[in-house]
Formats: C-alpha cells, sequence, structure tokens
C-alpha cells in the first residue's frame, strides 16, 4: 500500500508493525473512499474513539523491551520518567481496516478532532460503520455527519453524558439518601 | 459536505438502503394498515441473552425490523481504564461468557506486543490448545440452544455432554470451569497438570465422533432441513459489506480465517482444515460451526503431542519486571518479594504507544484496541466484538422471511449478548 496516494494524509505512522494513516477529518469520506476502491480494504474492522483529555499530565515509565536488551536509562525506563508527547487535538476517531483478500493488510486511519467538532460519517462507504459510530457517539460523543440514524445505542435513550470521556464523573449517578434535604 | 447514503449501496445487495441495519416497511409491497407491531425480547429464551427486536409483521411475514441492544451493557472499557494491566486481565473473559479464552487470549496479546515480551513456546502452544478447546465450548453452546429453538430438543443434551467434558478439562488445567484467568501476560499462570494431556488427547479422539453423532441426529431430519436452508440469506459480498467475521463469512462463501490468512500464535505450524459453504444461509452457518469443531479438535491433538514434548520447559517468561516471581522464591528473596508487591500493588507499566490485535475466537474476528500512556492502567481499551458485528446483519438475514425463522435467522448469527453490549 502507498500511503502517499491516500487523499488527505497529513502523517504515516509506523509503530509496532502497524500502519497509522493521520487523515485530515474533513477529508475522511475521500480517503475512506480510495482506499476501498483503489487498496482493496473491503471490510472496515472497527471503529474506535479516543479521549486524550488529560493526557501528559501525569509522568509516567515503563520498561521497553525483554530483559536481556531492557536499558534501564532509556527516557522513560525505570528511574527515568517522561511526560507523554501532547496531542493537539482531544478526540482521535480510530478506523481500523482490513483487506480480505489473498494479499491480506490491515491499515489504521485515524482522524483528530476537537470536541464540537464534527467528523463525515464512512456508512455510505462502509455499511459496517453503522452501529460503530453509534456507539463512538453514544459512548464518547462523537457526531458523525450524514449518518442516517445517529441515536444511542447502548446507554438508554434519555441518558446524559457520555461516559468513555474522560471527565465524566466515575460513580456518576447521583444518588439521594433518606434523611437528606 | 453533507453525506447523502446512496440509494443502492451496489448491485444485487440485500442490505437495507436508507439505514444498513434497519428494515423499513416498504409500502409498495406491503399495506401499511395491516402492519402489527411485534416487540419480541429483550426477556426471550431464543434471543440468546437479552436481545430486543421491534419486527413490523404483515400477516406472518416480516416487513420491518430492527434490533435494540444495549440491555447488558456493562462499562467493561470504563472499569478496565481505572484497573491495573494485571486486575484488568479477569475483565474481557467476561465479555463473551462463552469463549471466554479468546479474550482474555487478544488482552493479553496486545499487552505483550505493547511491552515487547517474548512468550516462552510452551506457553504458546497451551494457549492455542485451550483457544481451541474453548472453540468447541462455544461452539457446543451455539448448537445445543439453536437446535433447541427450532424443535430438536435432545440436541441440547447431546452437545451439553461434551461441553461438560471440555469444562472439565478447564478445571482441571485452571481451577475454574469458566473465566478462568489462566493467561498471563508472559505466558500462563501455573504449568500444565500432569494429567492433563492424557485426558486432552481422549477429548481430542472422542470429538469428531461426537460431532458424526449430532449431524445423524440433524442432518438427515426433514424439518431441520426445512427450517435451516435456505433461509436467513446473506451473500458474500452483504457479508463484506457488513464488517462479518468468521463462521458468518464461511458459511457465505467466503474463505477467510486469520488462523490461516494472518496466522498468530503457531498456528502456521499446525495441520488444518478451513470449511468454507457457498450458500449463506442457516444451514451452511451450522456446517461451518460443525466442521470446525472437527479442525479445532485436530489442532487440540497436535498441540498436545507438542506439548508433551516440552514438559519440564518454562510455562511463563523470566522477566521480573511485568512477570510475577515463583511463589517459593518470596520466603527466600527480598528482590523478589519487592517485584511481587510492585507488580501486585502498582501494576507494571506498558510502553506509550496503541496496538491492534485480532484473532479468530469462536465468532469471528475479536480484536482488541489497546492505547497506554506508559501508565500502569490502559489509557483506553476497546474490544472489536465478533456478535455486535454479527448482529447488524439482522436485517438483511431476515428480509423477507416469516415470524417462525426468524428464530432460526437470529440463533444462527451466533450472538452473544455480553459480548454486543460490552
Amino acid at each position: 500500500m502507498s500511503p502517499s496516494g491516500v487523499p488527505g494524509v497529513v502523517e504515516t505512522v509506523e509503530a509496532h508493525g502497524e500502519t497509522t494513516l493521520v487523515v485530515d477529518p474533513a477529508r475522511i469520506v475521500e480517503a475512506a473512499t480510495h482506499l476501498r476502491d483503489a487498496e482493496g480494504f473491503n471490510v472496515l474492522v472497527d471503529v474506535s474513539a479516543v479521549d486524550y483529555l488529560g493526557w501528559g499530565t501525569t509522568k509516567v515509565a515503563g520498561y521497553i523491551g525483554t530483559p536481556a536488551g531492557r536499558d534501564m536509562h532509556a527516557p522513560g525506563s525505570q528511574g527515568l520518567e517522561r511526560v507523554p508527547d501532547a496531542k493537539a487535538k482531544r478526540f482521535a476517531v480510530v478506523y481500523h481496516l482490513l483487506r480480505v483478500s489473498d494479499a491480506p493488510e490491515r491499515v489504521r486511519v485515524e482522524a483528530r478532532i476537537d470536541d464540537g467538532e464534527e467528523i463525515a460519517s464512512v456508512v455510505p462507504v462502509w455499511p459496517a460503520a453503522d452501529w460503530f459510530e453509534r456507539e463512538a457517539f453514544d459512548l464518547m460523543g462523537i457526531v458523525f455527519r450524514g449518518h442516517p440514524n445517529l441515536v444511542r445505542i447502548l446507554m438508554p435513550e434519555d441518558w446524559e453524558g457520555h461516559p468513555l470521556r474522560k471527565d465524566y464523573p466515575i460513580g456518576g449517578e447521583p444518588v439521594r439518601f433518606s434523611g437528606e434535604a | 459536505m453533507a453525506v447523502v447514503p446512496s440509494e443502492r449501496i451496489y448491485e444485487g445487495t440485500r442490505i437495507p438502503a436508507r439505514c444498513p441495519t434497519v428494515l423499513d416497511i416498504d409500502p409498495a409491497e406491503h399495506e401499511l394498515d395491516d402492519i402489527l407491531t411485534v416487540n419480541f425480547g429483550p426477556n426471550h429464551p431464543s434471543t440468546h441473552g437479552v436481545l430486543r427486536l421491534i419486527v413490523q409483521l404483515d400477516g406472518e411475514h416480516v416487513a420491518g425490523i430492527e434490533a435494540v441492544i444495549g440491555y447488558l451493557h456493562t462499562g467493561f472499557e470504563k472499569t478496565m481504564e481505572h484497573k491495573t494491566y494485571w486486575k484488568g486481565i479477569t475483565y474481557p473473559e467476561r465479555i463473551d461468557y462463552l469463549s471466554f479464552q479468546a479474550n482474555e487470549l487478544v488482552f493479553v496479546l496486545a499487552i505483550e506486543k505493547l511491552l515487547g515480551l517474548e512468550t516462552p513456546e510452551k506457553a504458546v502452544w497451551m494457549r492455542m490448545c485451550l483457544a481451541e478447546l474453548n472453540r468447541i465450548h462455544s461452539h457446543l453452546v451455539w448448537l445445543g440452544t439453536s437446535a433447541l429453538e427450532i424443535g430438536a430438543i435432545s440436541m441440547f443434551w447431546y452437545a451439553f455432554r461434551e461441553r461438560d467434558m471440555v469444562l472439565d478439562l478447564f478445571e482441571m488445567v485452571t481451577g475454574v470451569r469458566m473465566h478462568t484467568r489462566y493467561f498471563q501476560v508472559g505466558g500462563l499462570a501455573e504449568d500444565i497438570p500432569e494429567g492433563f494431556y492424557a485426558e486432552a488427547r481422549d477429548l481430542a479422539r472422542h470429538m469428531p465422533r461426537a460431532v458424526n453423532d449430532y449431524e445423524a441426529l440433524l442432518d438427515r431430519n426433514k424439518i431441520w432441513l426445512e427450517r435451516t436452508k435456505g433461509i436467513g440469506l446473506l451473500s458474500a459480498a452483504d457479508a463484506l459489506a457488513l464488517g462479518q467475521s468468521g463462521p458468518m463469512l464461511r458459511g457465505s462463501g467466503v474463505d477467510w480465517d486469520l488462523r490461516k490468512a494472518m496466522p498468530y500464535l503457531a498456528y502456521d505450524e499446525v495441520d488444518f482444515d478451513v470449511p468454507v459453504y457457498p450458500n449463506g444461509d442457516v444451514y451452511d452457518r451450522y456446517k461451518v460451526h460443525m466442521d470446525e469443531m472437527r479442525a479445532s479438535a485436530r489442532i487440540v491433538a497436535q498441540c498436545v503431542t507438542r506439548l508433551e514434548e516440552l514438559r519440564g520447559a518454562p510455562w511463563i517468561a523470566d522477566d521480573r519486571k511485568v512477570v510475577l516471581p515463583p511463589r517459593e522464591e518470596l520466603h527466600t528473596s527480598m528482590e523478589s518479594l519487592i517485584h511481587h508487591f510492585k507488580i501486585v500493588t502498582e501494576g507494571y507499566r506498558v510502553p506509550e504507544g496503541q496496538v491492534y490485535v485480532a484473532i479468530e475466537s469462536a465468532r469471528g474476528e475479536c480484536g482488541c484496541f489497546l492505547v497506554s500512556d506508559g501508565g500502569p492502567k490502559p489509557w483506553r481499551v476497546k474490544f472489536r466484538a465478533p456478535s455486535f458485528a454479527a448482529l447488524q446483519a439482522t436485517a438483511t438475514c431476515v428480509r423477507g422471511t416469516a415470524i417462525a425463522d426468524l428464530i432460526a435467522v437470529a440463533a444462527s448469527l451466533d450472538p452473544v449478548m455480553g459480548d454486543v453490549d460490552r
């Protein structure tokens, strides 16, 4: 696959043997159509949304690599905490695509948007996006423009808020105890 | 730029045009005054959990349908963001409660991928062995319940007889019959008990005979054939467009199995067949399930042979920053005690990054999308549930069927509501 030919690609990331195409959210349908028709990614496996609110506010450290090759002095390793790189936008809408053919391949398409911004629905490209986008709307509050039926799917219809957002209060529902005014 | 859904998705499709998962009543075909709306579920014995279908009937025929889900939503993904990775392993098992080890496996594999951790050979083969036993378990529950729903009551007892044998094996290895939490990051929680090899080999030998028994009961049963053949049609192109996977795809004539196409664990080292049936009806999905049980039994036998050669080999990686130290060391080694304490209380830290790992579970592509910020808890976990995708095909499959066939069609999609609603 040639990431350069995909319309709207702003960045290509290779990590852990996986390819991520960061796509301009305004051109997501264009990119999706190209990936389906020209690159043969015929199956939309998953759509998920990630909330990066609060990302990089705490220092983190991990142990990278196997014991034999582990560098304890690498940034982010033992005793040397680092702050994760800041994210420009709050949300990432992540599409996982799969090519079901004799030359199978996966690619991840990521579109970064802020709170209040909308993104076009890819239901016309892959009908499978229907429920996945509804789930991302329900749990993360991402609005998919042009979705034929964008209503809550997992939470009750009258639910307030989007539970997977990082600022959603844990222990959520207010409880009134007897004896309280 | 407003997106207007196209009228037809492509030629010959049965996917409803306005909304792919909702079948609207076609006023040209049905008299709107004759339509009766029936609420099917969420509490109904044949919905495999709490699935609600709003069915619009014209006489006995389904004119419109909409599936309503979410009754079993328990917020696993949110909960897991607040648990360390080590504690989080117990959660994915409860998502798809029939193929629990597949979910457990995919989560563990995702963590290992981010950590860059190698697992010993014995753990790889044992994981594969249990994953296949779990597939047999899941298919047996599917077979028993879906046959029961269309009147083949005795199938339930036959299927649950063998299911109990599989659960006995799980109990022997892990101490629990379901939700085993046997896979650790780096390998297995404990070594394989000595009695396992012989028992697993017996089951692998017994299973093909048992599948022959099931087929003898069903394959020449006129009622079974009439209730399954030519019903719940899904073409190969529709199946791909609706993101189907697993038996749904293979029953529609698409030769696709992640174990063959994109091998993980050691699936490229074992010999097995992938069943593919072309008609895309309930009967073909049933045949796929039956053949897969035979294939799984073959894989189990090969795994046991290999595991017997690996007797005495390590079952978990020797990496003290991630893996719990051996129990006996805790009494003698200060370092081990500290590591144990740190891993259990704080958890290990997983390097920053995002990965997507997918395996072929009993229902299809079971995926885990894991985002880590480098801390001891996942930033975001998303499970790609095969049942969730399968239920999206409800409207397409039941198009033009009778209400009585709705039960057979819904069962053939093999939805586990825990997996759908997470």
